[in-house]
C-alpha cells in the first residue's frame, strides 16, 4: 500500500488492491483496500479512480459514490463502490482481478449534511444511485432519525441494495418503470404518499438529474428540506478542471456555476437550477461571454 | 546540491532514490528551485493540489488564466476524453482579477508558494488593465499572458494566431506592469509558423515564452450525432499533443536560443519533461496529467532528477537545449554522455572519426 499526500484532512491518493469484484443485478461491486481513505469517509463522499493501468490512454478519473467502508479488518481499510459498465473505463474496472492495483483518490466532495435533531428522513435513489444511501441511513439511525427508503429503477435488475434497504428502513417502497418489481412508475409517483405518511423533514436523494429535479420539487412542495447528490461528468474529481459545474443559487441569491466535485456532489435541492443544468442561466455571476478555451 | 522539491517528495521511500543534482533553473531572470511548474488551467490556484504534495516545493504554481471580471465559463458538457488526451471548452470560468488577488493569490502568498499569474483578455485594453492591477502586487513571480483568446475587436480572431495582435498585447502588458517581473507569452501551436509569432512577441518585450497552449479540436458524439462539447470545439491537451509541443519548443529554441522557454504539452513522466528540456525548455509545466495523477508535479520533478543523473548531467541547466548540440565526441571527462550507455562508434561513425581527429 502506497499512500501519497501529506495533508491530515481532505483527500489522499492511495494505491489500492482489488479484494473482490462481484455482480449485483446489472451492476458490479468492487472492493478495494484503500489505506486511510475509509477512516476519513462520511456518507456522500466519493472516490475518483484512475482506469486503464499505468500507461493508460484514458487520462480522466472515474468518480464513484462510496457504497461502504471498513476502517479496519484483515486488509486494513477497505471500501466498496458500485458501477455499471457504460464505457471503456468501467469496462476496464469490470475486468479487474484479485490483487490488481487501482489508484484511488478520496474521500472527495462534501458529504450529506445530517440533521441535528432526530427527525424523520426519506431516502430516495434511482438505479445504483442508492450506493451512498446505506451508510447515510446508518448515520441517520445512529442519531435517532426514522429512515424510510424509496428505490426506483427502469427494471428489477437495475435496482441496487434492496436487501440492505430492507434491513435499515422503517419502510421500503420500490418502483420500476416496467413494473417488474414494486409499483409500476417512478419514485416521485410514490414519494408524496411516503412524505405524508412519515411527516418527513428531510429528503435525501441520489440518482439521475431528472429524478433529482423531480424529487427536489416534491420535497419542497411538502415543506421538506432536500439534499441531492448529483451525477455530473467529472475529469479530475478534485476541483481543478472546472468540468463538472452546474448552476446553483447561493445564500445571497446569486447563481454561480459550482463544481460538483468540491462544492457538491451534495447540493440543497431547492438551490440547484435544475431546468438550466447544462446552460449558463441568465444572471449567473459572470454570464455570458464568448471567449477562449 | 539537492533542492527542496526532491527532499519533500510525498512518497517517503522515493526521496532516498533521488540523486544529488542541482535542479535550480532560471526563467527570464526568475530563479526557481525546481524546473517543474503546474500548467495554467490544470491546477486552479494551487490549493486543491496542496492536499497531494507540498506545492511550495515545485517551481511555481501557474494559476488558471484570470480575466478582469468574474466569468461563468461555457455551458456543459465542457470536457471529452480523447485517446491519451482530452478536449476542453471551459471558457475561462473564474472570479475576476480583484477576487483572485484577494483570495487566491493571498492564499498562495500565505502558503509560501511561488505564483506565476496567468492573465487573459478579450481586448488589448483588458490585458492592459490586468497588467496594471498586477503592477503593485508583490509575490507575483512572473506573469504568463494567455493570448489564445478571441479578440472581440477583431471578429474573434485569436491574438496568438496573429503576430501583430499578439505583439500589441505583449507590449501593453510589458509597459503596464512591474519591470522587474518577467512576462511570458503563451503561444498557440495552431499557427503556420510559430517562430514568426515567437519573434514578434519577443520583439514586443516578452521576457520568455510558454509553449504550447492546447490545439483546437473537436469530438462528435456518435450516439447523439452532435458535437460532444457544448462549446462545439475545444482545446486538445495531454500526451497526444506532446510531439507537437516538443517540435514547437525545438524550432523556437533553434531560432531564438537566448529566449527562455517554459515548455508544456502532454508531459506525463520525468522522461517526457526531459524531452522538452533537451529541446530547449528552461522549465516545464505539467498540466492535464494532474487530472489523472494529482501528485504528478512532484513525481515528475523526482523522475526528471533521476533521468538527468542517469545521463551524466551534473545540473539541470546543463541539459537545456542539449538536443541541438552536435553529438558528444566521447563519453569522457565527466560531461553528459550521448545516448546513456551505448557506444558512439556503432551507430555514429562520422562522429567517431571527427572525435579522433580532434583528439
Amino acid at each position: 500500500m502506497t499512500t501519497t499526500g501529506h495533508s491530515k484532512s481532505g483527500a489522499i491518493q492511495v494505491t489500492g488492491e482489488v479484494i473482490g469484484l462481484r455482480r449485483a443485478g446489472e451492476y458490479h461491486v468492487l472492493t478495494l483496500t484503500a489505506g486511510g481513505i475509509p477512516d476519513l469517509t462520511r456518507p456522500g463522499h466519493f472516490v475518483a479512480l484512475a482506469v486503464g493501468g499505468e500507461h493508460s490512454s484514458m487520462l480522466l478519473r472515474r468518480a464513484f459514490s462510496i457504497y461502504s467502508v471498513q476502517s479496519r479488518g484483515v486488509y486494513g481499510g477497505t471500501l466498496e463502490i458500485v458501477f455499471a459498465v457504460n464505457g471503456k473505463g468501467t469496462e476496464w474496472l469490470s475486468r479487474l482481478h484479485r490483487h490488481d492495483q487501482v489508484d484511488i483518490v478520496g474521500p472527495l466532495g462534501r458529504p450529506f449534511a445530517l440533521p441535528k435533531e432526530p427527525v424523520a428522513c426519506v431516502l430516495v435513489a434511482g438505479g445504483y444511485g442508492s450506493a451512498p444511501m446505506f451508510a447515510l441511513a446508518d448515520a441517520l439511525r445512529a442519531r435517532g432519525c426514522r429512515v424510510d427508503v424509496v428505490l426506483g429503477a427502469s427494471t428489477e435488475s437495475k435496482l441496487f441494495g434492496v436487501l440492505d434497504a430492507k434491513r435499515i428502513a422503517a419502510s421500503l417502497t420500490i418502483t420500476t418503470d416496467d413494473g417488474s418489481a414494486g409499483e409500476r412508475g417512478r419514485v416521485t409517483d410514490v414519494l408524496p404518499a411516503v412524505l405524508q405518511r412519515t411527516d418527513a423533514d428531510v429528503v435525501y436523494a441520489c440518482g439521475p438529474m431528472p429524478m433529482l429535479q423531480a424529487v427536489a420539487k416534491v420535497a419542497t412542495e411538502h415543506g421538506a428540506y432536500s439534499q441531492c447528490a448529483v451525477e455530473e461528468s467529472m475529469a479530475c474529481g478534485i476541483g481543478v478542471c472546472m468540468s463538472c459545474v452546474l448552476p446553483v443559487v447561493g445564500d445571497d441569491g446569486v447563481t454561480r456555476m459550482l463544481r460538483s466535485c468540491v462544492d457538491g456532489p451534495v447540493f440543497r435541492g431547492d438551490r440547484v437550477r435544475w431546468d438550466e443544468v447544462g446552460t449558463i442561466p441568465e444572471g449567473t455571476l459572470g454570464a455570458p461571454v464568448s471567449g477562449g478555451h | 546540491m539537492t533542492r527542496a522539491v526532491i527532499t519533500h517528495g510525498p512518497r517517503p521511500d522515493a526521496a532516498a532514490d533521488v540523486p544529488d543534482i542541482d535542479m535550480t533553473t532560471w526563467l527570464a531572470g526568475l530563479e526557481l528551485p525546481s524546473p517543474v511548474l503546474t500548467a495554467s488551467g490544470c491546477a486552479a490556484a494551487g490549493r486543491e493540489l496542496d492536499q497531494f504534495f507540498d506545492i511550495t516545493t515545485i517551481g511555481a504554481v501557474v494559476t488558471k488564466s484570470i480575466m478582469l471580471n468574474p466569468r461563468s465559463g461555457r455551458p456543459t458538457p465542457r470536457m471529452a476524453e480523447t485517446p491519451s488526451g482530452m478536449l476542453n471548452s471551459i471558457g475561462l470560468q473564474g472570479p475576476g482579477i480583484d477576487a483572485f488577488l484577494d483570495k487566491d493569490l493571498e492564499w498562495l502568498r500565505a502558503r509560501g508558494a511561488r505564483a506565476v499569474v496567468s492573465i487573459a483578455g478579450g481586448s488589448v485594453d483588458e490585458y492592459t488593465r490586468l497588467a496594471s492591477k498586477l503592477r503593485h502586487v508583490t509575490d507575483v513571480a512572473a506573469i504568463e499572458v494567455n493570448i489564445s483568446c478571441p479578440n472581440v475587436e477583431d471578429r474573434g480572431q485569436v491574438f496568438a494566431c496573429d503576430p501583430v495582435a499578439a505583439a500589441e498585447v505583449i507590449t501593453a502588458v510589458r509597459r503596464n506592469t512591474n519591470p522587474g517581473i518577467p512576462v511570458l507569452a503563451k503561444l498557440s501551436p495552431d499557427v503556420t509558423d510559430i517562430v514568426a509569432i515567437a519573434r514578434s512577441v519577443v520583439d514586443a518585450g516578452a521576457d520568455g515564452l510558454s509553449m504550447i497552449n492546447t490545439l483546437l479540436g473537436m469530438v462528435i458524439d456518435t450516439d447523439t450525432m452532435r458535437p460532444a462539447l457544448a462549446g462545439i470545439t475545444g482545446g486538445l491537451s495531454g500526451p497526444a499533443i506532446r510531439p507537437v509541443a516538443v517540435r514547437c519548443v525545438y524550432q523556437v529554441h533553434a531560432a531564438l536560443p537566448e529566449v527562455p522557454i517554459l515548455g508544456m504539452g502532454g508531459i506525463r513522466t520525468g522522461l517526457d519533461a526531459l524531452e522538452f528540456v533537451l529541446a530547449g525548455a528552461s522549465a516545464v509545466s505539467v498540466g492535464t496529467v494532474t487530472f489523472h495523477d494529482p501528485g504528478a508535479p512532484a513525481r515528475i520533478a523526482r523522475e526528471l532528477a533521476v533521468a538527468l543523473a542517469e545521463r551524466g548531467f551534473e545540473s539541470f541547466e546543463q541539459a537545456i537545449g542539449h538536443a541541438h548540440r552536435a553529438p558528444d565526441p566521447a563519453p569522457a571527462s565527466g560531461g553528459p554522455v550521448a545516448g546513456h550507455g551505448h557506444t558512439l562508434d556503432a551507430d555514429a561513425p562520422d562522429t567517431a572519426v571527427e572525435a579522433g581527429v580532434e583528439g
